[in-house]
């Protein structure tokens, strides 16, 4: 067994504990919240008769630790379960869903993983110029104005003009083109947050670079810049940039609750906002397993990636 | 002059006595016109309160996403509150009471069919009215449908309801968004009766139906060919949807804003008082609220008026202490507002034989929204009375479950109901469980029962009118404002007079407006 096979497979045991702890997490945290389902679904029309209803009916009468392991088994035997509000197939519920999430994600990381590369690499080459210092100065605005407001910004300027419609509606049925036109809006708005930090990122790790001796010794044997670059510099910086990319990238799926709400995208955010609110756990442990898995696995890829751009985690010693 | 005349000026001037009932002046001033309705078109909706864990069973509606989709656009209901206020059929054709109002005969509308093909019998009425009823009932509404001693089928037209005891509401309680007809053995899949076919449904997010081409009421509801209805749980972005034309209509405007929405070019409000209200409730159990001196001294200590001014910038109505509002038939314009009398509280505290008190107020903006406000303002103007009010901003999440009928001092709002016997029997009554202050009245008890069972109007005018003044003088409710209902529309959709028992016409804006 080659060390990278060794190391991914130790990683993706160490992702199953993971996952077992957050489930534990979640189940605890949701059951420390005041009320339950049956209390959120009739709110004010609660009386003790139905909300007693409701929890026979659910098996929310039951001890915590119970009804914890029955939906681990449950899992264990690849079944997610019903929401508790609707009793819709939570795997049902959440394919589309989390497809929406990724799409938007995937969307995003087209779009600003160039942009922020290729920024970062300029500003790091023309460190100090007026290039390097609008481009930083953008980016910082960029990381400190939040993201409802980028994505309020948005709508005033590109939907009110009629080119970007300032909310989402997709469906199954939707062609890619329309899907694409439809998210390119909130797709800018994350863009513009991640891209930044990516961007910043790039450049100090190229910067740090170019200091080497190494380099000197690349430019001092005549290699042309952009050989410098792209030869010599480049892949020994892959490892910290690919890092921030897939730190970003899991921050797209997980956490964009707020630019979902505003342009009304059907995520997978909204899914688990919903189903806190209303306590419906099953809905709030599958979410929250699919988003541990996409840390995890995010987090993997990023090692191997890392592994792989350097040649002395490559070959075992 | 005319122009200066507008809908705050006039409410102020005239005062509430001049909303006439169902408030046709305040669509007669919003100059919203009506010609001839027309078919067709595709309308839609922007609308707040939908819920990934919403479904179709009626049961399970919250909110005013599935009241206008399900209540308001699939299924149908028996009788239906008409924009003026009065009570019209619907599926039931007509209806008569036995003298004690313990009987009630409905002759249900003929060759009504089902989205499904399937005709509408009086074997579906018992089974969707059933569904809330029993045991295991899980409903919002059981205590609509607890009073229900039996039901029976005359034939397949008629339905004989007996209650448990006289109710001269009882067809009026029919109206609730939540008894919609269904066939017997497909309960709360999405086949009703209503206007249009559901096409797609994703909880939380959007609904699509078309027009149902067998509609028992014909051309004369249901103008549009087809409906999308769009969940927006933010403001902004619904407000949005409007302005760049990707919405028709929406839900819930913020109020903030209003005025400058109502200079955009193309847009048209249409603003309703209702019977929904915001309160501070105390529990006149609790050993501090138990003596009315005090109540009445937190009561005196309350402006009114500058809570109307900025909390709803003017959009909505002073309220008078007790939970009857204006889309109510026996709401009473005589009885005298309470205004904002720092002396006549202090008065109060020295009948309790307080010099000073000190009351904490919890309150949330999960309670409703500028709850946390009102409560600020409320400490301001009580402090001039001597009573200084500690405002508890306690979390929205729970607050239901935790503060609410909890804490003897809370923030709390109700939608209002459509009957008076609705509201003041659920809520108002000693002993039932939603009498959030605990407020026990023995003359009020009895008027309320005896109310129940009257069948001359007029009675029952004087009547109901002395149950608001025992209300207003003795409970613990402070009900200092009413809020309208504010949507804001495309000016290409017109309408009739709008119907103000609950948002959305009523929650018949679906079936009763059509694109001009």
């Amino acid at each position: 067994m080659t060390l990278a096979t060794r190391l991914i497979l130790g990683r993706l045991l160490l992702g199953l504990a993971t996952l077992l702890v957050v489930s534990v997490i979640i189940f605890g945290a949701v059951e420390l919240l005041p009320g339950d389902l049956a209390d959120e679904i009739l709110g004010q029309y609660a009386t003790e008769e139905t909300t007693a209803a409701i929890r026979r009916d659910l098996g929310l009468d039951r001890p915590a630790v119970e009804r914890y392991f029955e939906w681990l088994g449950a899992i264990f035997s690849g079944d997610l379960g019903t929401s508790l509000a609707n009793r819709r197939e939570i795997s049902e519920v959440m394919a589309s869903r989390a497809g929406n999430t990724l799409f938007l994600a995937a969307l995003v990381a087209v779009i600003s993983v160039p942009l922020a590369i290729g920024f970062g690499l300029l500003a790091a080459l023309y460190r100090n110029t007026l290039a390097d210092r609008s481009i930083n100065a953008i980016a910082l605005s960029a990381i400190s104005i939040p993201e409802f407001l980028i994505a309020y910004i948005l709508i005033v300027t590109l939907s009110r003009t009629g080119w970007f419609p300032s909310f989402v509606v997709i469906d199954a049925t939707t062609s890619l083109v329309d899907r694409i036109h439809q998210s390119l809006l909130p797709a800018f708005a994350l863009t513009v947050v991640v891209a930044a930090h990516m961007m910043r990122m790039t450049r100090a790790a190229i910067m740090n670079l170019l200091a080497s001796p190494y380099i000197e010794m690349a430019h001092v044997k005549g290699a042309p810049l952009g050989a410098v670059i792209l030869r010599h510099a480049l892949p020994n910086a892959l490892a910290p940039i690919i890092n921030v990319v897939a730190l970003n990238l899991a921050w797209l799926v997980v956490g964009v609750v707020v630019v979902e709400v505003i342009f009304v995208y059907p995520g997978l955010g909204q899914l688990m906002v919903d189903a806190v609110a209303k306590r419906d756990i099953p809905v709030v442990q599958a979410c929250s397993l699919f988003f541990a898995c996409v840390y995890i696995l995010l987090n993997l890829a990023a090692d191997i990636g890392a592994i792989l751009a350097n040649p002395r985690l490559r070959h075992a010693r | 002059m005319a122009r200066k005349l507008t809908r705050r000026t006039v409410l102020r001037t005239t005062g509430a006595a001049a909303l006439t009932f169902g408030s046709g002046l305040l669509s007669a001033i919003d100059g919203a016109a009506a010609a001839a309705p027309k078919r067709g078109g595709h309308l839609r909706l922007g609308i707040g309160g939908g819920h990934s864990g919403d479904s179709l069973d009626p049961i399970t509606f919250a909110d005013l996403f599935m009241a206008v989709l399900g209540a308001g656009a699939l299924y149908s209901r028996l009788t239906e509150v008409d924009v003026d206020g009065k009570l019209i059929g619907a599926l039931a054709e007509s209806w008569q009471a036995s003298p004690d109002a313990a009987t009630w005969t409905f002759e249900l509308r003929k060759g009504v069919t089902f989205h499904d093909g399937k005709p509408f019998t009086s074997a579906d009425v018992i089974a969707s009215i059933n569904h809330h009823r029993g045991p295991d009932s899980k409903s919002p509404i059981k205590q609509i449908v607890d009073p229900i001693e039996s039901m029976a089928a005359d034939g397949d037209s008629r339905v004989v309801i007996k209650l448990k005891g006289g109710n001269a509401d009882f067809p009026y309680l029919l109206f609730d968004y939540h008894l919609c007809m269904m066939p017997e053995g497909a309960m709360g899949k999405g086949i009703g009766t209503g206007g249009y076919v559901l096409e797609s449904f994703e909880p939380g997010v959007r609904a699509v139906a078309k027009r149902n081409p067998n509609y028992y009421r014909g051309d004369a509801r249901a103008h549009f060919d087809s409906i999308e209805l769009i969940n927006f749980a933010d403001i902004a972005a619904r407000t949005n949807a409007l302005l760049s034309g990707g919405v028709d209509i929406i839900s819930g405007v913020d109020l903030k804003t209003l005025e400058r929405l109502k200079s955009v070019p193309g847009i048209a409000i249409n603003e309703q008082t209702g019977n929904k209200h915001f309160m501070f409730q105390m529990i006149t159990t609790n050993d501090l609220y138990k003596d009315n001196n005090v109540r009445m001294a937190l009561k005196y200590a309350v402006d009114r008026e500058e809570m109307l001014e900025k909390i709803l910038y003017g959009h909505g109505m002073l309220g008078n202490d007790h939970p009857v509002g204006p889309a109510n038939r026996y709401f009473d314009r005589s009885l005298e507002q309470r205004a904002y009398d720092p002396d006549k509280a202090k008065f109060h505290l020295k009948q309790a034989g307080l010099s000073s008190l000190t009351v904490d107020l919890a309150t949330s903006d999960g309670a409703f929204a500028g709850a946390v406000d009102m409560a600020v303002l409320y400490q301001k103007s009580a402090a001039a009375a001597g009573i200084t009010v500690n405002v508890d901003r306690v979390p929205g999440d729970g607050y239901w479950k935790n503060i609410w009928r909890v804490r003897p001092f809370c923030a709390s709002y109700s939608s209002g109901r459509a009957t008076e016997d609705w509201m003041l029997s659920s809520s108002y009554l000693s002993g039932v469980p939603w009498n959030a202050t605990q407020w026990s009245n023995e003359a009020f008890d009895k008027l309320l029962i005896a109310a129940r069972t009257e069948l001359d109007d007029d009675k029952r005018r004087q009547m109901y009118g002395e149950m608001q003044r025992l209300i207003r003088d003795d409970c613990g409710v402070i009900a200092p404002l009413f809020t309208n209902h504010v949507e804001a529309h495309s000016s290409k959709l017109a309408h009739g007079q709008v119907g103000n028992a609950s948002e959305m016409d009523s929650g018949l804006m679906i079936e009763r407006w059509w694109f001009a």
